[in-house]
């Protein structure tokens, strides 16, 4: 064992002076941050995956000015672990920037010591509004949508389909409520109306009451902002009133559980949003996926890893510009407007917050959730309820 | 009309559920002075096996919805009944002598388990599922108020239920031997009463009425999940508490009153107070159960010392 290791050791040592002679270039160290272990490591793992491809492709381009080096952190999906990782990173003066954070209590926790730190970092997946928005820390730019994204562009498609009358139902945590504020506020200025907005506890069992007083309103929408379980039981409980109105939600209810727990034929024509695309169906998709494919990485990209790619790729051309400096990459950072990735176009607004949404429309046909473009309903085969 | 109409339909479909759970507290209270706290998941284990009866009938392929109804109903009440005797033969017995608390925690761990193991290997048992549809989904006109057949068919099933287990403790042997072992349990047994029979049968018939109610609630909703016991068994001990542990009665009065509370809750204070939404209205009743507590501390029908069901 101990030989091994000195063998290791040496092979190690041996490549590190072999690429430092064939490359001569200095190297940068940049910072991923997401979480590598726990329940979510698998999406933490595909976003690691995602930026060292950006770094090895970066690396293996002979035009590039320095020697790339991805610093990957587990940050467990803890605020407090996520805490100590940023402190880590940040404190580190040979790290010039960050792609950071999947989990949106972990980000918010972090971005304190991003900004007291300097360290410019770019969110890779955390959707939380706050994460961007609650502070005015230039350090702190985001690529990904939040749920005032999917509001807007669900209160855009239901108003662009020609609906008007709305009855909003939210639970009353922290993601309900969000989805109320951001959904009413773009609704309203989309000239829909809201009939009622009632608040329900996130375990609520009986639904009747609220949807008798919903019935006598005769909404067209019955809004959703809330999770699977009483997504379903909401959706199931207006079929028994017969209340004949279209059920929207959000990205809370964009899983499989919502279609069985209905069932397949009262889901049938449920709507819901959710940041991001299918990995396939971005714009730069298609490369960025065989590019996967080719360095055979253990884990699937994900639903993010797309995100960590181009979030990787704009601190790297920040750093082509400006050089390992981390107050020039920020300002860079900053001012990113109409840049290409492979997410699309990225614009970051006054709060470094990627400004073109990626929302992508689902609607629920024969028991899948089916891309709203590719669905019969959008091609007129199958009509939506309420109009 | 309309809206009113459906507001007492559903308060009196939830105080039958409410009622039938209670009932099954209070009858453990009464022959055993035993605190179930397991009941109402005992009721989602009853729904999951209706459920899984539902799904095997429909795979041998008989179509008719009143054979599946049938052996959702019999599947149901016979795990049910079978595990609350279980229960009460290999956790509540042993432990009669050991203080009150030993019980009441031995049970409120098993309800745990109970739960997680539903929702662990039931298959893909953390999700809701869909309870099948098997009642007529027509209606009845009554003026402009639509009201369902389902919902009549469930509650005339829940009231034959309630006046048959009122009769089965006023006017058979095995009512009178529960009333015995209600009231003494040590002079019943002199009287030649088998006093683990009667306790273990007592538990089985609580726990089948309450496989009933999570049956008369899956159809109900057409939803069932593994946590739909957690509430109603809060519920359910709650209305029992309310009307008087230990008496019937006092359970069914409690459980159509919990109702009553929560629909009113639900309806009215959104209307009064504008800034309450709905989502208070257990809030609001388990309030007003405090209240009645503090008013009544021995239930609103007390226990008499000498008559316990």
């Amino acid at each position: 064992m101990k030989r091994l290791s000195k063998v290791m050791g040496l092979a190690a040592l041996g490549w590190s002076l072999l690429a430092g002679s064939a490359f001569a270039k200095d190297v940068v160290k940049i910072a991923f941050i997401g979480p590598l272990t726990g329940g979510v490591s698998s999406i933490g793992l595909g976003g690691r995956n995602s930026a060292d491809l950006a770094v090895r492709l970066r690396n293996a381009d002979p035009k590039t000015k320095y020697q790339y080096q991805l610093v990957a952190l587990d940050d467990e999906c803890k605020p407090n672990v996520g805490v100590q990782v940023a402190t880590q990173a940040a404190s580190d003066n040979s790290i010039v920037a960050g792609v950071t954070n999947f989990c949106s209590a972990v980000a918010v926790a972090s971005v304190d010591v991003y900004h007291r730190f300097n360290l410019p970092v770019v969110v890779w997946g955390a959707v939380l509004p706050d994460v961007t928005y609650s502070h005015d820390y230039k350090e702190v730019h985001r690529v990904n949508g939040t749920m005032i994204n999917q509001s807007d562009v669900a209160a855009k498609f239901m108003t662009g389909l020609g609906y008007k009358k709305f009855v909003i139902i939210h639970d009353t945590t922290d993601y309900g409520n969000g989805h109320n504020k951001y959904f009413s506020q773009a609704l309203t200025k989309d000239g829909g109306q809201i009939l009622a907005d009632i608040g329900v506890s996130a375990d609520q069992q009986d639904f009747t009451t609220e949807l008798t007083k919903i019935r006598d309103l005769k909404p067209q929408v019955v809004y959703f902002g809330g999770l699977t379980p009483i997504g379903v039981r909401i959706r199931t409980q207006m079929q028994k009133l017969g209340i004949n109105a279209q059920f929207e939600g959000t990205s809370g209810i964009k899983s499989d559980a919502y279609i069985d727990g209905a069932g397949q034929a009262v889901a049938e024509g449920s709507l819901s949003f959710l940041e991001g695309a299918p990995t396939d169906k971005l714009p730069g998709g298609a490369y960025f996926l065989t590019q996967y494919t080719a360095q055979k990485y253990a884990e699937q990209p994900e639903a993010y890893g797309a995100f960590a790619f181009a979030a990787t790729n704009l601190i790297i051309d920040a750093v082509e510009k400006d050089g390992p400096n981390r107050h020039k990459v920020r300002d860079t950072l900053n001012q990113t407007k109409n840049a290409t990735t492979i997410i699309g176009k990225v614009t970051f607004d006054d709060h470094r917050q990627n400004i073109v949404p990626l929302v992508t429309k689902y609607v629920a046909q024969d028991g899948k959730w089916v891309i709203w473009e590719d669905s019969a309903y959008a091609k007129g085969q199958r009509k939506l309820k309420g109009l | 009309m309309d809206a009113f109409g459906q507001y007492l339909v559903n308060g009196l479909m939830l105080g039958t559920i409410y009622a039938m759970v209670a009932v099954g507290f209070t009858l453990f209270f009464g022959v055993l002075d035993a605190i179930q706290f397991s009941h109402g998941d005992v009721l989602m284990v009853g729904a999951f096996a209706g459920l899984a009866a539902s799904l095997g009938v429909a795979a041998l392929g008989i179509s008719s919805p009143w054979l599946q109804l049938v052996a959702v109903v019999v599947c149901a009440v016979v795990v049910t009944g079978l595990l609350g005797a279980a229960i009460a033969h290999f956790l509540i017995l042993p432990l009669h002598r050991a203080p009150p608390l030993n019980t009441l925690l031995a049970t409120l761990m098993l309800g745990s388990v109970l739960r997680e193991c539903v929702r662990l290997f039931y298959p893909d048992g953390a999700n809701s599922k869909p309870f099948p549809a098997l009642l007529p989904t027509s209606f009845v006109k009554l003026g402009s108020f639509a009201l369902r057949v389902d919902n009549i068919i469930l509650l005339l099933t829940g009231l034959i239920v309630i006046v048959g287990l009122h009769l089965l403790i006023t006017r058979t042997r095995l009512g009178l031997s529960i009333r015995a072992v209600a009231q003494d349990g040590e002079t019943a047994r002199l009287m030649g009463i088998n006093f683990s029979a009667v306790v273990l049968l007592t538990f089985g018939l609580g726990s089948a009425i309450a496989a009933l109610a999570g049956v008369m609630n899956g159809l109900y909703y057409n939803e069932i999940n593994f946590n739909v016991g957690l509430l109603l068994g809060v519920i359910g001990f709650s209305a029992a508490i309310l009307g008087g542990l230990g008496n019937v009665y006092g359970a069914i009065l409690g459980g159509f009153l919990f109702a009553g509370l929560e629909v009113f809750g639900s309806a009215a204070l959104p209307a009064l107070v504008p800034d309450i939404p709905s989502a208070y209205k257990d809030v609001f009743a388990f309030a007003v159960v405090i209240i009645l507590m503090g008013w009544k501390p021995t239930g609103l029908i007390a226990e008499r010392a000498s008559e316990r069901v």
